[in-house]
């Protein structure tokens, strides 16, 4: 069996570090490092000597990364951009993905592709879970501004809560906007009369 | 007419005004376009994404499409610079550490002084001097190699470079990562703002005409694109004709300071763009002239020999046939379009599109397609003056 592949990865956040690393051990046999700033980027490397380095392209540390990859010297295993060592539908669902990957030169395509798979599918994965998650406060939110715009339809008008709702749903139809839209505007406009 | 809709790639920095205020002063529109600025998180992440067509023009360092088109870093593609968008602008800082021993050493705070500054700077670091720069191929690393390698720091033992993402540079002199900077405006009078480092130099007095950001795409997007590509440069331009009025220079830093832009405020904006940068913590401002450049002197020409001249020294740093390199990157800086798809907006074109880089120690009356125009300066620090002709 071919020794294990060492990989390390930059990854300040670490629930998204945590999730990396389980997806990468399932790909097979590979050593995981994580750090979580770049601080002292080329001393690490240097130490561990990384046969693939991820990092997500959102990350500002990959500049630094980038100069490591182009200098000559700084230790006899250089990286290069992934891009090289791996087909165009790879890199493309790498780049969608927020994921770049600097591979050693060298190594064969064939033990990368399971690695970077693995990334790609953890940094999907994590991408998909914030979205849910940022969808849930949303909606909680609208809930609740819908809920005070009724309040205060109920308040003013003496009405019954469905006959709040139905004069913002109607609003909103009328004007082509959202119901949690027509909400918002009426508890801006009462905070400010207020 | 449906207007066309270009994804433009930019990083949080004062330079990225032509941009800006291309989409938000109307003149994109004014052109039939309309522009999505995209902020990227490194110049490394910008690169990737016009090479892979996610962004289909963006702001860049001078010598990153020469540096593509000779093949180096990441995703090497033919790319090509349509014009210059800011000449000057960057900053030489050191960590307080660095600048009292500078004192010590008998420094006098001479700004305009790269060989003195240099020379201190020197001794305070005792010959082992660590500088951030923003990337490997940018002007910042052209001009600390050049400046510090004529005052004798020439091996990397003695001259270690380390690539810092801008907005980081501050966090890093903190950490006493490196020693000094060289880095592009806010993020040098930030270093300052927060106390952690001051400025020692303005950039300008290393090379007096330096192409800082320049109008990147990629050679294909160019060619399959004319239509586009000429309303976009002539909707930046207009840009930094505007940009280049002192009556529009508050409206600027306003429009920059807008939230999620720079995400820095106004006033420490407006020193780049007035050229009233503070140096230290609890000091006065200094005026440089010329600091940052978005129009006058010709600035937004891309002169084949600027292009020469990065060229030239990446190839020496490199090992690659420096006149090879050379015509290759001359090719990269679109002079040809500049004045095709410009000329009839009254921006009056030089004679020739490359000159002797260096030459100019005062402004200077040059042939031009209306008469005469006015260059310079451009001197180096060193008086070295480059001719961009292969035998030069």
């Amino acid at each position: 069996m071919a020794e294990a592949l060492k990989i390390l990865v930059v990854e300040p956040d670490e629930p998204r570090a945590r999730m990396i690393m389980d997806g990468l051990a399932e790909a097979g046999n590979v050593d995981v490092t994580v750090l979580g700033t770049a601080t002292g980027l080329a001393r690490r490397m240097a130490e561990i000597a990384p046969d693939v380095v991820l990092i997500a392209m959102s990350n500002p540390s990959r500049d630094t990364l980038e100069a490591l990859s182009v200098a000559s010297g700084f230790n006899d295993r250089p990286v290069a951009m992934f891009v090289d060592q791996t087909d165009d539908a790879t890199t493309r669902a790498a780049i969608e993905a927020g994921v770049s990957a600097y591979v050693v030169d060298g190594l064969h395509k064939d033990r990368i592709k399971p690695v970077l798979d693995a990334a790609i599918a953890r940094f999907n994965m994590f991408a998909k879970l914030r979205t849910e998650l940022a969808a849930a406060k949303t909606a909680l939110a609208e809930r609740k501004t819908i809920e005070r715009a009724k309040g205060l339809l109920m308040t003013a008008k003496g009405i019954s809560e469905d006959q709040a709702y139905a004069i913002l749903r109607k609003t909103a139809m009328d004007q082509g906007r959202k119901v949690s839209e027509v909400a918002e505007a009426l508890v801006t406009a009462s905070d400010l009369l207020r | 007419m449906s207007r066309s809709i270009l994804d433009i790639g930019y990083l949080p920095l004062v330079d990225a005004a032509p941009l800006v205020v291309a989409q938000k002063m109307g003149f994109a529109e004014a052109e039939g376009l309309s522009l999505n600025l995209h902020k990227q998180p490194s110049w490394s992440a910008l690169r990737d994404g016009v090479a892979l067509g996610t962004l289909d023009a963006a702001q860049m360092l001078s010598p990153l499409p020469v540096a593509m088109s000779l093949g180096l870093g990441g995703l090497p593609t033919p790319m090509d610079a349509l014009m210059v968008m800011s000449v000057n602008g960057n900053v030489i800082g050191v960590s307080n550490e660095i600048a009292a021993k500078m004192r010590t050493g008998g420094w006098q705070e001479s700004f305009r002084d790269p060989l003195g500054t240099g020379n201190h700077l020197i001794r305070a670091t005792g010959r082992r001097l660590r500088i951030g720069v923003p990337f490997p191929f940018s002007m910042h690393a052209e001009l600390v190699f050049y400046w510090l390698g004529a005052l004798g720091l020439k091996t990397p033992g003695e001259l270690d470079v380390h690539t810092i993402p801008p907005p980081l540079m501050s966090d890093a002199i903190a950490a006493d990562e490196i020693d000094a900077f060289c880095v592009g405006e806010p993020w040098g009078s930030i270093a300052v703002e927060n106390g952690t480092g001051e400025l020692i130099l303005p950039a300008n007095a290393i090379w007096a005409f330096a192409p800082e950001k320049v109008l990147g795409a990629r050679r294909d997007w160019i060619d399959e694109h004319p239509g586009e590509t000429r309303a976009l440069m002539r909707a930046v331009v207009g840009a930094a004709r505007w940009l280049g009025a002192e009556e529009n220079r508050l409206m600027a830093s306003e429009v920059l300071s807008e939230p999620g832009l720079i995400d820095v405020p106004d006033g420490v904006l407006d020193r780049a763009l007035s050229g009233h940068l503070i140096m230290k913590s609890r000091a006065l401002s200094l005026h440089t002239p010329r600091f940052l450049e978005f129009y006058s002197s010709a600035a937004n020409f891309p002169w084949r020999s600027q292009a020469a001249w990065i060229a030239s020294n990446i190839a020496a740093r490199v090992g690659l046939d420096r006149t090879d390199a050379m015509r290759t990157a001359m090719g990269c800086f679109r002079s040809d379009l500049y004045r095709a798809n410009l000329a009839d907006l009254g921006i009056d074109m030089p004679g020739a599109s490359a000159k002797m880089e260096g030459a100019l120690s005062e402004p200077t009356a040059v042939a031009s397609a209306k008469g005469s125009i006015i260059l310079g300066p451009d001197a180096f620090f060193d008086g070295t003056v480059f001719d961009p002709s292969p035998q030069g």
